[in-house]
């Protein structure tokens, strides 16, 4: 876990140094993960006590969250004034996002399978075999 | 107990960054135990409930947003390395990804530009200011990343950061009922459309209903911030240039 977490924030300061030094208009820690992956991919294996840590931070994920949000406080006087605006961009851009993802994902998995099947056979379950009740 | 005492008491407290990091954890938890009671209604989402919580005591106490921050940054600042450690599912998931390619590729395209085109039309519509605007951009990305590009172009950082919570929130409440509504029934399909849409928040749902949900959830919420931090800023340099020539 110790170790594992280690990892983490060496690889969140080569993002920020890198970013640093190049200029990059990227937030550090995304450069990070990408420099994470790429190491990981290299390795071929992901280390246990990285595993861990990332999933014991993953599993938490909503509570970080939490001081970010309670910063609406410093903004009740724009979010009050503009509250139609604000509310109705994040509702129905939100819906339309997971709304547009899903179809779209969908129709392509849908191709793909067909594809890989052509004779009907039987390499790859229809999108359908997948499905659950929620 | 009289009101005296439980004041000074507060005031000492507050002087240390003890009590904005218990606040957050005890709110938190409380949100979390509401949310399970009620079977995990995507409507009480915890992330909610405990904003809501800590607003009502800070403002019932009078205690500023900073005093607080002192104590819920070191909360806060985990989201940096839970962006690192996104490598990690990715990683593992790989094989399936590069097997999808396409479809995760058409997905994250579509929903990307759907997710940011129709909050600044929107948006822009309904008159809101170009700060808040530029606030709006990034709001379907990680509350840290979003804080990085509204930085990167010009909206205020705290504000992405609010509105990219709120995007969370909505898609992890409202999530169910669109996919419903679509009858999209692959796990796969479902996790990734609400990873992308509503970030950490949406991924955290996706992995409570569902492990193979999750893990799409997590792939395309690692994908759109890294997508978004590298195309947002380049996208509102080319539309200021194209727009000043």
């Amino acid at each position: 876990m110790l170790a594992g977490l280690t990892w983490l924030l060496v690889f969140q300061c080569l993002g920020e140094a890198l970013v640093y030094l190049t200029g990059l208009p990227v937030p550090g820690p995304v450069v990070g993960m990408l420099l994470l992956f790429v190491g990981l991919r290299l390795r071929g294996a992901i280390p246990e006590a990285l595993n861990t840590a990332a999933t014991g931070l993953l599993q938490h994920l909503s509570l970080l969250f939490v001081p970010a949000g309670v910063g609406v406080m410093l903004h009740f006087g724009r979010v009050a004034d503009e509250w139609a605006a604000i509310v109705a961009a994040i509702v129905v851009s939100t819906v339309l996002a997971i709304a547009g993802t899903a179809v779209a994902m969908r129709a392509l998995v849908g191709r793909q399978a067909a594809a890989d099947a052509p004779d009907g056979g039987s390499a790859a379950p229809p999108p359908g075999d997948r499905e659950g009740p929620r | 107990m009289n009101a005296a005492p439980f004041t000074e008491i507060w005031v000492y407290l507050a002087g240390t960054p003890l009590l904005g990091l218990t606040l957050t954890l005890v709110a938190y938890q409380a949100g979390y135990a509401i949310y399970a009671r009620f079977g995990f209604r995507p409507l009480l989402n915890p992330v909610l409930l405990a904003v809501l919580f800590i607003v009502a005591a800070l403002a019932a106490t009078g205690t500023a947003y900073r005093t607080y921050f002192d104590g819920a940054q070191f909360v806060h600042f985990l989201l940096g390395p839970a962006v690192v450690a996104l490598a990690v599912p990715l990683a593992r998931e790989w094989h399936n990804v590069k097997r999808l390619a396409l479809p995760i590729a058409g997905a994250l395209a579509a929903g990307s530009l759907l997710a940011l085109g129709s909050a600044i039309g929107i948006a822009w519509a309904l008159g809101a200011s170009p700060a808040t605007l530029l606030s709006l951009a990034p709001k379907s990305v990680t509350a840290p990343i979003a804080m990085g590009i509204a930085e990167k172009i010009g909206g205020l950082p705290a504000l992405a950061a609010v509105f990219a919570v709120t995007t969370g929130i909505v898609g992890a409440a409202l999530g169910k009922y669109v996919l419903d509504a679509l009858a999209i029934r692959d796990w796969r399909v479902r996790g990734f459309a609400l990873g992308l849409a509503a970030h950490g928040i949406g991924t955290a749902r996706a992995f409570q209903v569902n492990a193979e949900a999750g893990a799409y959830a997590g792939l395309a919420f690692g994908l759109h911030g890294a997508l978004a931090a590298l195309a947002v800023p380049v996208v509102y340099w080319l539309a200021r240039h194209w727009s000043a020539g």
